[in-house]
């Protein structure tokens, strides 16, 4: 009885959420209902058994991903009504395409059945003895610890990428250059002058 | 009964969602790239369903290497939008033409 009863209530406000993040006036108001929507997909993933991964979405996309996605939106001092402009001509176009595709993936879900010998071929069993982030975790670290180096390699690109893309140094701020000082040396730096006695520089 | 095909069909509404939102805010880059974390929410939707329909967690895995694309894409988007934002004074994606491609 409950499970039913928390699946609707987690996907109804999921993709009500969803539906208010592209159609709210305020993109502040658009990252908040992104936030709702991501609490109950990882309510979702709850219901599913992926605790780990539910938690990972909270951490990842609420902690990191929305905070900075609502950073920007309050940085940039953007006229948001001029944007909202042709909101109105784009609508029928895109309610048919989007309809016409929800029709066709729910009538390809409705129809559609797993194989029956598909269980028996799955390559990473799930174990009922362990919990669902040690079980991640055996499979993760051993048989794909490579893809598990890739994740990491693409966020390491990522991470340098949004550094030197937003990275620049102002022409007249002063600041420390350690090679400069290094290469200072006697030469360049102390001017002698002859000094006749009794008479100032 | 809560079945696999619920999820899917959970899933399905909220990648149109995400599709529909691209249409609709065509001018708004912010927008778009929320509309694309929610597509990629859904498609995540879809593999945990799948891992836990069939008691196999390679769809778990995937849903793991999927959430650090999408961290990375939304970090690298966001900088590249600052930037141009930085350079143009506006985010309007329908003044991107600069390059004439």
């Amino acid at each position: 009885m409950a499970i039913p009863f928390f699946f609707y209530l987690f996907s109804i406000l999921a993709v009500a959420s969803a539906v208010l993040v592209v159609t709210a006036r305020n993109p502040v108001h658009s990252v908040l209902f992104l936030i709702l929507c991501f609490f109950n997909a990882a309510g979702l993933f709850v219901l599913l058994g992926a605790e780990f991964l539910a938690m990972i979405l909270i951490v990842v996309y609420v902690g990191a991903v929305a905070v900075l996605f609502l950073f920007v939106v309050m940085m940039l001092d953007v006229d948001f009504v001029e944007l909202r402009e042709g909101f109105l001509n784009y609508l029928p176009i895109g309610a048919v395409i989007g309809l016409i595709l929800m029709v066709e993936l729910i009538l390809l879900y409705a129809t559609w059945h797993i194989a029956p010998d598909l269980i028996a071929h799955v390559s990473s069993p799930q174990s009922d003895s362990v919990t669902n982030t040690q079980a991640i975790g055996l499979v993760l670290y051993t048989k794909y610890v490579f893809w598990f180096q890739t994740a990491g390699l693409i966020l390491l690109v990522a991470m340098i990428g949004a550094i030197v893309l937003t990275m620049r140094h102002k022409p007249n701020v002063k600041r420390q250059v350690i090679a400069d000082q290094v290469a200072r040396g006697p030469a360049t730096s102390i001017e002698i002058r002859e000094v006749k006695s009794g008479e100032g520089i | 009964m809560i079945g696999l095909t619920h999820y899917l069909t959970v899933a399905a509404i909220i990648f149109t969602v995400g599709i529909f939102g691209i249409f609709l805010n065509r001018k708004n880059v912010i927008i778009i790239m929320m509309s694309i974390e929610l597509m990629l929410l859904a498609v995540n939707i879809n593999l945990v369903a799948f891992s836990s329909a069939l008691h196999d967690l390679v769809g778990q895995v995937f849903a793991l290497l999927i959430l650090t694309v999408a961290a990375g894409e939304a970090a690298i988007g966001l900088a590249i939008l600052v930037t141009y934002f930085r350079n143009r004074g506006t985010i309007a994606v329908e003044d991107i033409n600069l390059m004439k491609g």
